[in-house]
C-alpha cells in the first residue's frame, strides 16, 4: 500500500469517485432493471401469468424464437468464412471488405428495415414481379428474417476476425503438412481454438436477433398472432395502455438479457483463463507446438 | 474488387471458399440493398432531394437527433470516464458484478429500454415525480430522448477506456510523483493526454449509434413533429404515407452521415492504435479497436 501512495488519489477523492459512478450505474442500469419487474408485478403474480398465457404473447414468443434460430446459421457461417479468409491470408482490399462488413452497424436500424422494402415492398423493385408470383416478403417472416439478417451481419466475423489473427496460422499449416484434409483441420484444430470467442459473437448475435425493434418494425406489418415479435408485442401492449401486458412480455425479453450477461461473463472467464494458461504454462519455444495437433498425433 | 490473390505460398486450404462465400453474401444482403436505396433517391431530382432533405420538419429531426446525441455522449463521457477509472483502480464489493452489468445496454432489447425510461421518467414515475418538484420535464421532451440515448450508449465510453486505464504503466505516473506533480497535475497533463485518443473513439461511437437509435426512443420521446421528433421516425412516418421517396432521400441523407461516422471511427482507432504502440513494440496494444459499433469484445 505505502509504495503507491504518491500515485495514488486522497481517500476521500476515492470515495467520491466510487459514489459517483455507482450511483450513475443505479440510476442508469439497475433501476430500470428493478422497474422492468416492478411494473410487471404491479397488479400481482396472477396478472402477470395470465398476460404471459395470452395466445398473441405465445405466437409472439414463438416467432421470435423461429427467427433468430432461421437466422443465426447464416451469420455463423458468414463469420467463420469471413474470418477464415481475412485472417489466414494476405489479398489486397483486406481493409476495405473488414470495413464494409462493419457496415451494417453503422446503419441505423430503421434505414435497415427501409432498404427491404425498396427491394421487396408493394412499389420496390421486385414488387410487381413478386405480387404476380404470389411470394410475400415484406409484412411476412422472410422479409423479418432478412432485416435480422442485417443487423446481425457483423458479430461473429468482428468477434472471430481479432481472435484468428492473434492465433496465425502454424496450427492449421502443421496440420496440413501433417496429412489432415480441409475438413479435418477445420473441425479439430481451428474450431477447438475459436470455439469461445465463435460462441461469444453468437451470445451478442442472438440478443440483437431477439430483441431487434427498428429493422423489424418497418418492415413486420404488425399483424397480430402473425407478424409479431415479442418487442413488437410490448410496444403495441404499451400503446394500448395494458402496462402489465406490456411490461409481463418485457420481463421476458429482460431475462434473456440477463441471460446473456451472464454467459458472455463466463465465455470472457473462459477466454481469459485459456490465454493465460498458454502463456503460463508454456516456455515461449515450445508453443510452436500446438497442443491440440501433438496430443491427436498417432 | 477484391482480386482473388493470395499468398502463393499459401498452404492452407479454403481461401476461395471462404472469401467467396463472404463477398457472395456481403454482397446480396448489403451492399445490393444499400445500392438499390441510392438507385432509388436518384429517381428524384436534385432540387426535390434538397427540398425533402431540408425541409423544415425534416431540419428540426437531424436538430434534435443530433443535439440529443451529443448530449449522450457528452454525459456518458464524462461519466464513462469515471467509472472505467474507478473499475480498473479501485477495490470495492461486488466489483466483478457492477462490472459485468456495464454490458447491460447492449443485452437489453431497446423497446423494454425504451418503455421502463418513459415510466420511471414519467411525472408520476419513481425518478419523473422528483425531478417535477425541480420543475424539470424529462419523459415525451426532447430531454427524455438524451435520456433514453445515455441508457443505450452508457457501454461505449467504459469500455473502450477500461483496457487503456489498465496499460498506463506505473512508471510513467511515480515519474511525475517524483517530479513535484501534484496528482491532480499528474492525471490531468500526463494521464489525460494519455487516454484521449481512446476517449474521443468512445465519444465517437456512443454518438455514431446514438444518432441510429430508434427502439428506446420512440416511447420517451413524445414525438411531437418540429419538438421532439428523430430523424428514423420521421422515415417511418413518411413511409407510412407511403411517400416512400421521401422516406428514401431522409434515409440517404442518414447514410451518408454513418459512412463519415464510420470513417472517423477508424481514423480514431487508427491514431488511437499508433499512439499505444509507440515505443511499445514488444507488445501488442490492447487498444486499438477494443470496442465494435455494437458491442465490447473481451
Amino acid at each position: 500500500m505505502t509504495t503507491r501512495r504518491a500515485t495514488a488519489e486522497p481517500r476521500w477523492v476515492r470515495l467520491l469517485l466510487t459514489a459517483v459512478a455507482l450511483g450513475f450505474l443505479f440510476l442508469f442500469l439497475v433501476l430500470p432493471l428493478i422497474a422492468v419487474f416492478w411494473e410487471a408485478f404491479a397488479n400481482g403474480a396472477q396478472a402477470y401469468w395470465e398476460a404471459l398465457q395470452d395466445g398473441e404473447a405465445q405466437s409472439a414468443m414463438l416467432l421470435t424464437l423461429t427467427i433468430a434460430a432461421l437466422v443465426l446459421p447464416f451469420n455463423i457461417a458468414f463469420g467463420v468464412a469471413a474470418a477464415w479468409a481475412i485472417a489466414k491470408f494476405e489479398f489486397r482490399g483486406k481493409s476495405l471488405l473488414t470495413t464494409l462488413i462493419d457496415l451494417p452497424f453503422a446503419v441505423s436500424p430503421v434505414v435497415a428495415g427501409l432498404i427491404f422494402i425498396i427491394l421487396f415492398g408493394a412499389q420496390g423493385f421486385f414488387g410487381e414481379w413478386l405480387a404476380a408470383h404470389d411470394i410475400k416478403i415484406i409484412f411476412a417472416l422472410p422479409g423479418m428474417i432478412l432485416a435480422t439478417l442485417f443487423v446481425t451481419f457483423p458479430f461473429v466475423a468482428r468477434e472471430l476476425i481479432p481472435l484468428m489473427q492473434a492465433q496465425g496460422r502454424d496450427e492449421e499449416e502443421a496440420a496440413v503438412s501433417l496429412g489432415a484434409s480441409g475438413w479435418q483441420m477445420f473441425w479439430r484444430v481451428t474450431l477447438p481454438n475459436i470455439k469461445w470467442g465463435l460462441m461469444y459473437g453468437v451470445i451478442l448475435a442472438n440478443a440483437r436477433a431477439m430483441g431487434e425493434f427498428g429493422a423489424v418494425s418497418v418492415v413486420s406489418g404488425h399483424i397480430r398472432g402473425e407478424t409479431n415479435t415479442l418487442p413488437l408485442h410490448v410496444e403495441i401492449l404499451y400503446n394500448e395502455y395494458n402496462q402489465i401486458g406490456a411490461f409481463a412480455s418485457a420481463t421476458v425479453l429482460a431475462l434473456l438479457g440477463l441471460v446473456t450477461l451472464v454467459a458472455k461473463t463466463i465465455v470472457e472467464w473462459r477466454m481469459r483463463r485459456e490465454t493465460e494458461m498458454l502463456t503460463a504454462d508454456l516456455p515461449p519455444e515450445k508453443t510452436e507446438l500446438p497442443p491440440s495437433v501433438a496430443t491427436e498425433r498417432p | 474488387m477484391f482480386p482473388a490473390a493470395a499468398k502463393p505460398d499459401a498452404v492452407l486450404p479454403g481461401f476461395r471458399l471462404g472469401l467467396g462465400y463472404t463477398l457472395t453474401y456481403l454482397t446480396l444482403l448489403v451492399l445490393i440493398p444499400l445500392a438499390g436505396m441510392i438507385l432509388i433517391a436518384g429517381q428524384l431530382s436534385w432540387a426535390d432531394f434538397w427540398a425533402t432533405a431540408t425541409s423544415e420538419r425534416a431540419a428540426a429531426s437531424y436538430r434534435v437527433t443530433f443535439g440529443a446525441s451529443f448530449g449522450a455522449a457528452a454525459v456518458n463521457a464524462l461519466f464513462g470516464l469515471i467509472v472505467a477509472w474507478v473499475l480498473v483502480r479501485y477495490p470495492f464489493p461486488g466489483k466483478r458484478f457492477v462490472d459485468a452489468l456495464v454490458d447491460l445496454p447492449f443485452a437489453l432489447p431497446t423497446a423494454v429500454a425504451g418503455i421502463t425510461l418513459a415510466t420511471l421518467y414519467a411525472e408520476n414515475g419513481w425518478v419523473g415525480q422528483h425531478l417535477a418538484k425541480l420543475g424539470l420535464k424529462v419523459a415525451f421532451t426532447p430531454l427524455g430522448i438524451v435520456v433514453a440515448l445515455i441508457f443505450v450508449t452508457l457501454p461505449f465510453v467504459v469500455r473502450t477506456l477500461q483496457p487503456v486505464i489498465e496499460d498506463i504503466e506505473a512508471e510513467v505516473e511515480e515519474a511525475a510523483a517524483t517530479l513535484g506533480a501534484t496528482r491532480w497535475q499528474t492525471f490531468t497533463r500526463v494521464l489525460l493526454p494519455g487516454i484521449f485518443p481512446a476517449w474521443l473513439t468512445g465519444f465517437t461511437l456512443a454518438f455514431s449509434r446514438a444518432i441510429g437509435e430508434f427502439g428506446s426512443v420512440i416511447f420517451i420521446a413524445g414525438n411531437m413533429p418540429l419538438i421532439s421528433e428523430i430523424t428514423p421516425l420521421l422515415i417511418i412516418s413518411k413511409l407510412e404515407q407511403y411517400d416512400i421517396l421521401g422516406a428514401t432521400a431522409l434515409a440517404v441523407v442518414m447514410l451518408v452521415i454513418s459512412f463519415v461516422m464510420l470513417l472517423v471511427i477508424n481514423l480514431l482507432q487508427w491514431w488511437t492504435a499508433n499512439r499505444y504502440s509507440k515505443g511499445r513494440d514488444d507488445e501488442p496494444s490492447k487498444a486499438p479497436g477494443a470496442v465494435a459499433l455494437a458491442g465490447a469484445r473481451p
